[in-house]
Formats: structure tokens, C-alpha cells, sequence
């Protein structure tokens, strides 16, 4: 820091260069919003998606799992677990637990109905047909 | 002291440290449910105890915010705070609301909470960090508001420095930014949008603001070295972190069904980050040695120097690990992220908080600074819990690298379950890594009551 560049300057490069990156930030989520149509899976948000995310949120999932890569690292990532293991599979995971085995992680078991499993899975479907530049890299999340 | 009303920082010091000592001992409970999938199942699930341990860090790190701020602004301002009595009654809302929350998680299940707080009026539960009910982020709020406006107006009524403008910046920004919380449409790609707008701007951006003003205060206090010359280092960080930090909000957008672009955007401008945090490092270490006068509280200056190098390290080095898109492909979601996050949050957040409060505690209870042999006791903790912390990002690192190789790399990858047994052992050792930081953390607090020859007070 030589004696040329001031306090002063210095201010101005912060005001200056926050206002210009904010703004590039603006314009490339309006950008992004314009875009999103495309990959993010709009047309299939159901009634049921939406319930189901509703269910997803009130009971914590993302307090133990992952989805689309973000939340919890204890348990498998759900973004691809309706490829991976398909609907039928997941409701009688979910009504199964917990599986009680000695010194194994733990899921509780969240006592929904089957219509409130419906929209879980419906959700699930959803995510998993959001385009996400082929993350995960495989099946296994 | 110099303005009487810098004392209510004094009970928001108290209760940070008080809810540090409880998210650790829910840090030990995951880490044990880590290896012991069924401990405390089913009273205290996961879920439940992850949440109580990021929250209550989110929120003690919050009462260290305004401890801090409490404490500058009077002194930067040269005035005495606007009013004293709001802050203390903010106080005890605060901790009351956060109180309430933690025991709401802990005793009534979370779908039942969600609905007797107004989730089905706004639904805003259930994300990752903003779990906390309608109730208590509209709390957060007022507190946040009542706050900014008590120390905006004692920045207004007195002296402006660079310091205490950037303080409130860094504080208006923290308020601004948690609006966010209450967007939460059903497109979950927008939601995750959004959503990064509180998490990543926070701690990339505006918390950023906030931990150069502390650290350029303690620094102006325990160097004497020129406020011109502090305060130009401290614009000069703050540029280069938003310069960096606001388009590096990119580095969250490769997998969530954004555009591909953001895999070059968020790439190049999350590989600057680092930057600033060096920039912190060398500017404390820069101070330090230049310092005109040598200031009793040794232990102070410790923790100035130990916030820069662990930030770099935390958010800085292993930051940039893994914030290249081709790299973050693999790392997305793994234990590499949970190993970069704890670091970072310690290295910047709690250390610089931890910071502020060895500098100001002593003088707040009527000395320049605690007697030698407590301080003896306090730099014990700085190395147990600082020691503790690089080998508990090291473990998770070491975890997390065997995890993508052996899950996402691999010819034939295995499932998610059967890597994490493969990986047991690093957990056992964080889990040990994590005895050692409680026992540096009740180091910390046995620190407090140590007696000795004090220096009294009026340095
Ligand atoms: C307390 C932690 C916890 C919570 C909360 C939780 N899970 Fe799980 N979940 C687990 C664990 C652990 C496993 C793996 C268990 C095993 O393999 O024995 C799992 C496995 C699953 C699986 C099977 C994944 C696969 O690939 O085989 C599905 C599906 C699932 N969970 C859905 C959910 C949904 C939906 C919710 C929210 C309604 C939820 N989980 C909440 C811990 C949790
Ligand atoms: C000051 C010290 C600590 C800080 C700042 C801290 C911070 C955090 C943060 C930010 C998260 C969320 C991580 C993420 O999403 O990537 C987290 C999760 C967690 N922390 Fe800590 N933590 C601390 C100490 C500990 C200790 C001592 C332990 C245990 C030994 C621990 C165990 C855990 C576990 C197991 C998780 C959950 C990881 C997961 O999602 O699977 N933490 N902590
Ligand atoms: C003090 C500053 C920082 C803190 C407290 C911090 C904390 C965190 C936390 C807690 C997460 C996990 C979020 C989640 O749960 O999903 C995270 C993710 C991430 N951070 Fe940071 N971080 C900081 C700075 C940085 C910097 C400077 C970089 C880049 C150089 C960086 C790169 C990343 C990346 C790429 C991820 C995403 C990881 C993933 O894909 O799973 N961070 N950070
Ligand atoms: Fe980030």
C-alpha cells in the first residue's frame, strides 16, 4: 500500500465495484429467470407436487438427506432416489421404519398416509426430472 | 470503559459463549450418531439434534454480532448509546425467542410445530438453517430491526468512522438478506436460488463487512498503529470480498437447475474468494508487527492473529478445494463440503467473535485485561479448540475423499450406506477431534474465573 492510493480512493473502489457486481449479479439472475423454464421442471409442479413439498419441508428430510446435493450428509441423496429405487419401493421404505437394526443410522417413520406418500413421490418424480447438468455423476447420488 | 452504555455488550458475550458450550455438545451428539447410527434414536433423531447445533451457532454467532457492535459503536461514535435500555430488552427477547425455538425442536415434533407457528400461513420451515418457525424469524426481525435502528442512530449522532459505517453495512446487509427467508415458492429450483441468497451472501458477502470491522477494531486497540492506515486495509478487504463474493454466489449454481453458464461464472469469480482472506491474514499479521505499543492482553492479540490464518484456511483454502465446477461435480453434497464449512465457520465467524469478546470482556468488568494466568489458561484454548478444529477438517476431508472415490469416481460405484461404513474410522477420530475442541471450549469458560494480578484499568 504506497502512499498514492488513499483511504479515499480505496472507499470508492468499494462503493463503486459493490454496486457494479451487485448489479451484474441482478442482471444475470434476470437472466438466469428468463432461462429457467427450460431445465427447472415448471410444467410438471402439481397440486400434488406441491403438497408433497409441503410434507418434504414440515417433516426435515433435508435434516438428514441431501437433495440435489444440498442438506444433511447423513443419509442417501433424494434428488435421483425416485430413478434409483421408483415409487414403489419409496412408499414401503417410508412405511417400514424405523428398521430398528442395532447401530444402524436411523429414519423415523413420519406416519403419513398414503395419499400424503402420493405426494411425497410426486414431489420426488418432480425433482428428479430437473435438469441438473447431469448431476450426479451416477445413480447412486 | 469508555461510555457507560458500551456495558450492555457484557450479557450478550455471556449468553454467546453459554450457546456455543450447547451447540458443541450437539456437535458431539452427531458425531456419535455418526458412528452409532441408533444413539439417542428415537429422543433426539439427527434431524432434530443438526438442527439444534447450526442453529444455535447461527445464533450466538448473532449475539456476538451485536455484543460486538454494542460495544464499538459507542466507542467509534464517541457518544454514548442511543439507548441502552432497548438493548438490553432486546436482549431478553432474543434469547427468550431463541430459547423457546431450541426447546420447541427438542420436545414437540417438527410437523406439529410447523403448524402451530403458521407454516400453513407462509411456509418457510424446513430448509436448511432457516428451520426455525414463522414465529421466530419474524422475532429475528424486530430484534434484527430494533437493533439497527438503536446503533444507526448512534452512529448518527456521533462520530462517522470508516469502521463504524462498515459495521453497519455488514449489519444492514445480515437484516436485508434474511428477508429472503420468507420466499419460498414451490419451484424447488427457484427456492435454492433464493435460498443461497440468505446462506451465501451471508457468510460471502455482508458477514464479511462484518468481521473486518471487528477485526480492524481489536487491531486499532492492540497495535496503536494509525487509524488512516487501518481503516484504508479495511475498504480495501471489504471491496475485494464483494467484488468476488457476489457473482462467486455462482459457485451454488452448477447443480440445481440453473443455466450452465454459472459453471464458468461461479467458477471463476468463487476461485477470487480466497483473496480477501489472505488479504485479513496479512493485514493482521502486517498490524501486529508494526504495532507502536505493546498491549497487556496477550491473549487478544492471539486470537486476531489465529481469525486470519484460520479463515484463510477454512474458507480460503478449502474453499477453493472445492469450488471448481469440474471438481465440485464430485464433491457436491459430500463430507468435503461438511469439512470446509466447519473450518471456515470457525476459522472466520467464531473466532472473530471469540475475538472481539477477549478484548472487550476484561475491560467491560473493569480491567485492561485478565491476569497473566488466566490469560495462560485462555491461549490453552485457543490451541486445544483451534488444534482440534484442523484435525476435524482433516478427518472429514480424508472421509470425504474416499466417499466420492468410492461412490462417484469408482468403476462400480457403491451405494451411499455402504461407503459411510467404509469410512467409519475418520468419523471415530473427528468424533475424538471433537472431545478435544469441548475440552479447549470448557478450557475457554474455566478462563473466565481464573483470578490473578489484574492490570487495572485505563489502557
Ligand atoms: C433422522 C434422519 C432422517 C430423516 C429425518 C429422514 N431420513 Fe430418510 N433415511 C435416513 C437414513 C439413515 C436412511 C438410510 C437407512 C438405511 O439404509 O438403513 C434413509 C433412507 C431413505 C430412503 C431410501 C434411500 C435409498 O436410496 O435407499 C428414502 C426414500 C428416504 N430415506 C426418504 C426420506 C423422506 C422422504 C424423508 C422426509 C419425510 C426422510 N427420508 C427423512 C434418515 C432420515
Ligand atoms: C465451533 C465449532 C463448530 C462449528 C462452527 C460447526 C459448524 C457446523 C456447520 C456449519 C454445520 C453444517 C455443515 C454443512 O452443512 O456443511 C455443522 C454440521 C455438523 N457438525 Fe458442526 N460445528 C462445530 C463443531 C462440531 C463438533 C465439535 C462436532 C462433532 C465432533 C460437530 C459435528 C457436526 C456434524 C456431525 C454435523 C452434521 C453434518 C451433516 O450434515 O451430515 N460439529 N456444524
Ligand atoms: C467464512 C466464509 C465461509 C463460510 C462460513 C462458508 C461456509 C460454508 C458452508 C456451511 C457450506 C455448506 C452449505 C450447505 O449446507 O449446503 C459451504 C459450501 C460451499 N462453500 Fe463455503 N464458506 C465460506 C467461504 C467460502 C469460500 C471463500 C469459498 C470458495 C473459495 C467457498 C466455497 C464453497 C463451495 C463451493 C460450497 C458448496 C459445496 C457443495 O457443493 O456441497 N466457501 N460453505
Ligand atoms: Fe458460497
Amino acid at each position: 500500500m504506497s502512499g498514492t492510493f488513499t483511504k479515499a480512493m480505496a472507499r470508492n473502489v468499494f462503493y463503486g465495484g459493490t454496486v457494479f457486481f451487485f448489479l451484474l449479479f441482478l442482471a444475470l439472475t434476470l437472466d438466469t429467470t428468463k432461462a429457467l423454464p427450460k431445465t427447472d421442471n415448471r410444467h410438471n409442479i402439481t397440486a400434488d407436487v406441491a403438497a408433497g413439498k409441503h410434507i418434504w419441508e414440515t417433516r426435515n428430510c433435508l435434516g438428514c438427506h441431501t437433495l440435489l446435493g444440498e442438506g444433511a450428509y447423513y443419509a442417501p441423496e433424494l434428488g435421483n432416489v425416485y430413478k434409483r429405487r421408483g415409487p414403489d419401493f419409496i412408499k414401503a421404505w417410508m412405511m417400514a421404519q424405523p428398521t430398528g437394526t442395532p447401530g444402524r443410522r436411523q429414519m423415523p417413520n413420519f406416519h403419513l398416509s398414503d395419499e400424503e406418500l402420493d405426494q411425497l413421490i410426486a414431489f420426488l418424480k418432480y425433482a428428479s426430472e430437473i435438469n441438473t447438468q447431469n448431476w450426479p455423476p451416477n445413480i447412486e447420488g | 470503559m469508555k461510555y457507560k452504555s458500551q456495558a450492555v455488550a457484557m450479557p450478550y458475550f455471556i449468553a454467546a459463549i453459554g450457546l456455543f458450550v450447547a451447540q458443541i455438545v450437539f456437535g458431539l451428539i452427531l458425531g456419535m450418531q455418526y458412528v452409532v447410527g441408533d444413539f439417542l434414536f428415537p429422543e433426539i433423531p439427527f434431524n432434530v439434534a443438526r438442527m439444534v447445533h447450526t442453529n444455535l451457532l447461527i445464533v450466538w454467532l448473532l449475539f456476538g454480532f451485536m455484543g460486538a457492535a454494542y460495544y464499538m459503536v459507542p466507542e467509534e461514535s464517541e457518544t454514548e448509546l442511543f439507548s441502552p435500555r432497548l438493548a438490553l430488552a432486546m436482549f431478553w427477547v432474543f434469547l427468550i425467542a431463541g430459547a423457546l425455538t431450541i426447546i420447541g425442536y427438542l420436545t414437540v415434533d417438527y410437523a406439529t410445530l410447523a403448524k402451530y407457528t403458521g407454516n400453513d400461513i407462509l411456509a418457510t420451515m424446513g430448509r436448511e438453517f432457516l428451520e426455525q418457525p414463522l414465529l421466530t424469524k419474524i422475532g429475528i426481525v424486530v430484534v434484527a430491526l430494533v437493533f439497527l435502528f438503536n446503533i444507526t442512530m448512534t452512529v448518527l449522532k456521533g462520530r462517522k468512522t470508516a469502521i463504524s459505517v462498515v459495521l453497519l453495512l455488514g449489519l444492514w446487509g445480515l437484516a436485508i438478506f434474511f428477508l429472503f427467508s420468507f420466499y419460498n415458492p414451490t419451484n424447488l429450483v427457484l427456492d435454492k436460488y433464493y435460498w443461497w441468497w440468505v446462506v451465501h451472501l451471508w457468510v460471502e458477502g455482508v458477514w464479511e463487512l462484518i468481521m473486518a470491522a471487528l477485526l480492524a477494531f481489536v487491531l486499532i486497540k492492540v497495535t496503536g498503529v494509525d487509524r488512516e492506515v487501518i481503516e484504508k486495509w479495511l475498504y480495501v478487504i471489504i471491496a475485494l470480498a464483494l467484488v468476488t463474493g457476489i457473482i462467486g454466489t455462482g459457485h451454488h449454481y452448477y447443480w440445481i437447475g440453473t443455466p450452465e453458464y454459472w459453471q464458468w461464472w461461479g467458477s471463476i469469480f468463487s476461485a477470487l474468494e480466497p483473496i480477501p482472506f489472505f488479504a485479513m491474514t496479512v493485514f493482521a499479521f502486517n498490524m501486529v508487527n508494526r504495532r507502536r505499543r505493546e498491549h497487556p492482553n496477550k491473549a487478544a492479540v492471539l486470537w486476531a492473529l489465529g481469525t486470519g490464518v484460520m479463515a484463510f484456511l477454512g474458507a480460503g483454502v478449502w474453499g477453493f478445494l472445492h469450488t471448481l465446477a469440474p471438481v465440485n461435480y464430485y464433491t457436491h453434497g459430500s463430507q468435503i463440503t461438511a469439512a470446509h464449512g466447519h473450518m471456515a465457520f470457525y476459522g472466520a465467524y467464531v473466532m472473530v467473535v471469540i475475538t472481539i469478546i477477549s478484548y472487550a470482556m476484561p475491560i467491560l468488568r473493569g480491567r485492561a485485561c485478565n491476569s497473566p494466568k488466566a490469560q495462560v489458561l485462555e491461549m490453552w484454548s485457543f490451541w486445544l479448540m483451534t488444534i482440534a478444529m484442523v484435525f476435524i477438517t482433516l478427518f472429514l476431508t480424508a472421509a470425504g475423499i474416499l466417499q466420492v472415490w468410492l461412490q462417484r469416481v469408482a468403476e462400480e460405484p457403491m451405494s451411499f450406506m455402504a461407503v459411510q461404513d467404509q469410512v467409519a474410522l475418520f468419523y471415530w477420530m473427528r468424533e475424538w477431534s471433537g472431545v478435544v475442541f469441548f475440552i479447549g471450549l470448557l478450557a475457554y469458560v474455566a478462563s473466565f474465573f481464573v483470578k490473578g494480578k489484574e492490570q487495572p484499568a485505563g489502557a
